[in-house]
């Protein structure tokens, strides 16, 4: 069954829930915007893929997450790290390839990870965490800790054997697994609407088993209401949700894509659709904040960017000792 | 008299004793159990190979049977093993790599590099491989030196009963991911194994025989080939060394090149395809660096380049076996400038 969701009429969050979302939506924007501007400065090696555009599904989801549950992300990672907890700072220098960075430079923009915050990783393969969530979720039910795992996948990865194979496992095994299939409307250049041989990927959900809802993705009330009804659920033993987010991403699928294939959605979803904007409309017009508290996010996020960048450049890049080590844990 | 057991039953020991030993070794794989949801046993199988017959019932819900669908179920035991748990997961043949590598090779393998250090996967993939059951293309290659190229991976191919439990143990309890490669043609071989729980080191290579004339080094089921050549040699007087690494990632390159230092000469059997296979890789490593010592070409025994034969008659043909170890050996012994 697929059902779509109305917003809600109002969020459980109290104000200092309200505010920690806003800031990691904010953060991931700013740190986004941000990669977007240096790396056209050619400072930052790589593929770069940002996530501006898709903060409410990230924040939405992992804002019900804690140090029980695991999420696995997609090639457009930062914002997913971001929300699951690991630290800015230490992720610019990742992007930045410096010895400081998350991953001491090894990783990169694709493979930013923090197992310690159940963050399994960016993953420059398309689907390659949907099994990994299974394997999550499955540690979770046998260590019968209440933890889930939650898999971020895109609109191509819907289409991937791994993922689909995941949904059916989930099914099979009663997993505490979420799967958010974050449709931003393009996989690279073809559009989901072409490549996804059914109306919604929620509309499979029926084909393994399990719920599955659409939500407006530029809406961090209609994605945490989804995600919490989907999580609770998982964690008291009800098995798995495919969650189909939709938006669109701001930027192009890599940093230098000029984005032929689109016509203007950004602008007018940056214009009317934008999940800060609507936030903060939202809990200032309903008085859950004052419009100064989040003025005051804003100056605090904006800080800790520009120190993230200033350190990153500064930080020192590994080195020849660096190439060899940390293959195994012994060898 | 000491007691003797068939590989099978040597791999299910293993397996009982590390499951008794930590609750958070798991093992999943395609009927594991056997008969999951179906209305008769539901511990019918025991796995394909019964390797994991009886643990079902032993050890309630940590023998989970799966879907035919190793993508997702390989990688549900590499995301398992990066929250605490030891799963084994049987990917019953390793031609059937072809639709799970990326979770082998792109996930797992590289988890701890790639993310700085931080990651511990300790994964094991049990897996058959290996010629000689008139089993066709797709149910019968040797396909360890590919997983033996990937950094991150541990690569076993045991040789008998006892190598296959003290194998196996280890890899259970080593913190890497590992993929244990067991020999279809060996599940009945039986041998001396101790009751107790005991474990192997990776790396480690193994003597099987001792030898002045020549170093024989064979894998996995090639250790007793290359054992029996020898013995075929010993009685014309040609004394081989015979080493079985054990592991071939890491690979004991110290003992090869002490052995050769001593011989002088180097016979390579390896039942995978020629090029770029284990007999390739330790003739490099021997040319590279015990150059000086050699007092002949190297000789390599393997498959051909071609996939495996269906026909008994030819599938004979295609798996090395002692006559053809004991040829090069001559060969080799024989040759000179």
């Amino acid at each position: 069954m697929t059902e779509t969701l109305s917003t809600p009429a109002a969020g459980e969050l109290n104000a200092e829930g309200l505010l920690d979302a806003y800031r990691t939506m904010r953060t991931i924007r700013v740190f986004e915007e941000r990669v977007h501007d240096e790396f056209a400065t050619g400072e930052i090696p790589g593929f770069v893929h940002l996530y501006a555009g898709e903060e409410a599904s990230a924040t939405g989801v992992c804002s019900h997450l804690d140090a029980r549950d695991s999420i696995a992300s997609t090639h457009r990672g930062h914002g997913h790290c971001i929300a699951k907890g690991v630290d800015p700072v230490e992720m610019m220098a990742e992007i930045y390839g410096k010895r400081t960075g998350s991953c001491h430079g090894k990783g990169g923009s694709m493979h930013i990870a923090d197992l310690s915050k159940g963050m399994l990783g960016a993953n420059g393969i398309v689907g390659g965490g949907p099994p990994l969530i299974c394997g999550t979720a499955l540690a979770a039910k046998q260590q019968n800790n209440g933890g889930v795992g939650v898999a971020f996948f895109g609109d191509g990865a819907s289409n991937q054997g791994t993922t689909l194979e995941s949904l059916n496992l989930a099914s099979v095994w009663n997993l505490p697994a979420i799967f958010v299939a974050e449709n931003n409307g393009y996989a690279e250049a073809t559009a989901s609407t072409w490549s996804v041989a059914a109306d919604n990927i929620a509309d499979r959900a029926a084909g393994f088993g399990m719920p599955g809802v659409i939500v407006d993705g530029f809406d961090f009330f209609a994605v945490h209401e989804a995600a919490g009804e989907a999580i609770s659920r998982a964690r008291e033993g009800g098995g798995p949700t495919l969650i189909e987010v939709k938006f669109t991403r701001y930027f192009g699928h890599f940093e230098g894509d000029q984005q032929a294939y689109r016509a203007d959605e950004v602008a007018n979803a940056r214009d009317k659709l934008d999940c800060l904007k609507r936030f903060r409309a939202r809990v200032t017009e309903s008085g859950q904040l004052e419009s100064s508290a989040l003025d005051t996010v804003d100056s605090e996020v904006a800080a800790l960017i520009e120190s993230a960048v200033t350190e990153a450049k500064a930080a020192p890049k590994p080195t020849g000792v660096d190439l060899e080590t940390d293959v195994y844990v012994s060898y | 008299m000491a007691r003797t057991i068939s590989y099978r039953e040597a791999l299910n020991e293993a397996l009982r004793q590390e499951m008794h030993r930590d609750s958070s070794v798991i093992v999943m794989g395609e009927d594991n159990a056997g008969g999951a949801g179906a209305p008769g046993a539901d511990d019918a199988w025991g796995g394909v190979l019964g390797v994991t017959k009886g643990l079902y019932h032993e050890f309630p819900g940590r023998v989970l049977d799966t879907p035919i669908s190793e993508s997702a179920f390989v990688g549900a035991a590499i995301g398992a093993a990066t929250r605490g748990m030891r799963p084994v997961a049987e990917l019953m043949f390793i031609d059937f790599m072809g639709v799970c590598f990326d979770q082998i090779f792109n996930q797992a393998a590289k988890f701890r590099y790639m993310f700085g250090g931080k990651a511990v996967t300790p994964v094991v993939i049990r897996t058959m491989y290996g010629a000689g059951l008139r089993a066709a293309a797709q149910h019968s290659q040797s396909l360890y030196p590919i997983f033996t190229t990937v950094p991150g991976l541990k690569v076993v191919v045991p040789s008998s009963p006892y190598e296959a439990k003290g194998l196996l143990a280890q890899a259970i309890r080593d913190d890497d991911p590992v993929i244990f490669c067991e020999h279809k043609a060996m599940y009945d071989a039986v041998g001396e194994v101790p009751e107790e729980s005991y474990t192997i080191p990776f790396g480690e290579a193994n003597i099987v025989r001792e030898g002045e004339d020549v170093t024989i080094v064979a894998f996995g089921r090639m250790v007793s080939v290359a054992a029996q050549a020898a013995d075929e040699l010993a009685a014309s007087g040609v004394q081989a060394d015979v080493l079985d690494p054990r592991t071939t990632s890491p690979l004991d390159t110290e003992s090869i090149l002490e052995s050769v230092e001593n011989t002088g000469r180097l016979v390579v059997v390896d039942e995978a395809t020629p090029r770029c296979n284990l007999a390739t890789d330790v003739a490099a490593l021997v040319a590279k660096e015990a150059f000086g010592a050699l007092r002949a070409p190297i000789e390599m025994v393997t498959a051909p380049h071609t996939p495996v034969p269906f026909s008994d008659a030819l599938e004979d043909l295609y798996i090395p076996d002692a006559q053809r170890v004991v040829n090069a050996t001559k060969s080799v012994v024989q040759w000179q400038r």
